[in-house]
């Protein structure tokens, strides 16, 4: 790509250019979104079992609706909480919510990437497909 | 069992999930949710909470490979995403008014003929002739992409963008409505409609399910439906299996994809129809 070098300024060389640096941010984003989530995860799930040896050995009921909940946390302010006492469980939910949050952030920054090239019909676009996703996630709470 | 048990089975399973999500740009939850609740005995809402993790699980975990590879065509997936987030919001609206029982018929038989016809395609190619189309032209949704099973630059016309998003506002309203099968219409529509050739179907499909299933699933967390015991091994899985895929597809054959592709909708097919029948 970078190999090929022209002498003279080319408008059209530079939206390629405009072009491929916006899928390389996009694409690291994505990476390192799934990285770090990953990385939560996995830590989380290592701490619980660091924290409750008896999970190694003892028969252990997951998710069955009879199974006490008192592991889901499903507010922020419950996952916090249980971010400050060290709990296993909660660094395994901010890894999911990092997850849930990589694709929204994505389309977020994808709006900056279209103005970046230029493209205004790109950037009304995306700016409405982001805007239909706050909506969603706003109706949703509600309900 | 215990937990140390259940997370490496359940671990190896979704690796194997992540892998053809990322493959055939489905999001893993109709192997997901048999495994969990049939194997396992998970009850049904932290299967579907798990499900929807493996989702976004899939496409974030792909999608840095194939944006890179341009594979997935960026400009097709954000032109089509207003489709499928207009979809899944009239979806969820309509979730109280409509039978769903019905739904699972009619996309049922809808998959299955989709599933024909990707099968009669499969010795067409897509460059076999231009048709005119307006709206791809204004939307600059031509493109190309290297394959690296045939060694070369793939170049391709995008067609009937209308019809295209049509089908798009309608998988987004079939996801809203029953919680799956979004990526088993949007790969036909893509395959049969606008003519993409099969790679960068399933490379874009894989991209767009991520934005969907981030949408649904505030409301997922919020409901307590995300049990970490149950999310952790899911989602840790299916990442490492969809990292593994997206290094596959490439190599793969387009034929081999799409037959895989064709037998996997004919399953969901039969899924949906035996629900609906069911009840």
């Amino acid at each position: 790509m970078s190999e090929i070098q022209t002498p003279e300024f080319s408008p059209e060389l530079e939206v390629e250019e405009r072009v491929r640096k916006v899928e390389l941010l996009i694409s690291n984003l994505l990476r390192t979104g799934v990285i770090f989530s990953l990385g939560l995860i996995v830590l989380g799930t290592v701490v619980s079992f660091a924290q409750h040896p008896e999970y190694l050995t003892e028969r252990f009921s997951v998710g069955s609706a009879s199974a006490p909940r008192t592991a889901i946390l499903h507010s922020l302010s419950d996952v916090a909480a249980g971010l400050k006492a060290f709990n296993g469980e909660a660094i395994v939910t901010l890894g999911i919510l990092l997850l849930i949050a990589t694709p929204v952030v994505r389309v977020g920054v994808s709006i900056f990437a279209f103005i970046y090239q230029r493209d205004r019909l790109y950037t009304f676009i995306t700016a409405t497909v982001f805007c239909l996703l706050l909506l969603s996630f706003v109706l949703g709470k509600v309900e | 069992m215990t937990l140390l048990l259940f997370d490496l089975s359940v671990l190896s399973i979704s690796v194997l999930a992540g892998i053809l999500g990322s493959l055939l740009g489905l999001g893993g939850g109709i192997i997901i949710i048999p495994v969990l609740t049939l194997l396992f005995n998970i009850d049904i809402r932290y299967a579907i909470g798990a499900s929807i993790v493996s989702v976004i699980a899939t496409s974030s975990g792909a999608a840095a490979a194939y944006v890179r590879e341009r594979m997935t065509n960026l400009r097709v997936a954000m032109v089509l995403e207003l489709a499928t987030s207009a979809g899944a919001l009239t979806g969820a609206y309509l979730a109280g008014l409509l039978t769903v029982r019905w739904l699972y018929v009619i996309f049922g038989i809808v998959m299955g003929y989709s599933a024909l016809m990707m099968f009669r395609k499969r010795h067409q190619s897509a460059e076999d002739e231009a048709i005119p189309a307006p709206w791809a032209d204004y939307l600059k949704l031509h493109s190309s992409y290297y394959d690296e099973a045939s060694g070369r630059e793939i170049i391709y016309r995008v067609a009937r963008t209308r019809v295209g998003l049509g089908l798009m506002y309608i998988a987004g309203v079939v996801s809203g409505l029953l919680g799956i099968g979004s990526g088993a219409l949007k790969v036909p529509a893509m395959d049969l409609a606008m003519r993409l050739p099969i790679k960068v179907s399933t490379a874009t499909s894989n991209f767009m399910i991520g934005v969907t299933a981030a949408a649904s699933a505030g409301v997922y967390f919020a409901r307590g439906d995300i049990d970490p015991f149950v999310a952790a091994p899911v989602a840790t899985g299916v990442l490492l299996g969809a990292v593994l895929g997206s290094r596959l597809l490439g190599r793969m054959q387009s034929a081999t994809i799409r037959m895989v592709f064709v037998i996997v909708l004919l399953w969901v097919s039969g899924q949906m129809l035996l629900k609906g029948i069911r009840g």
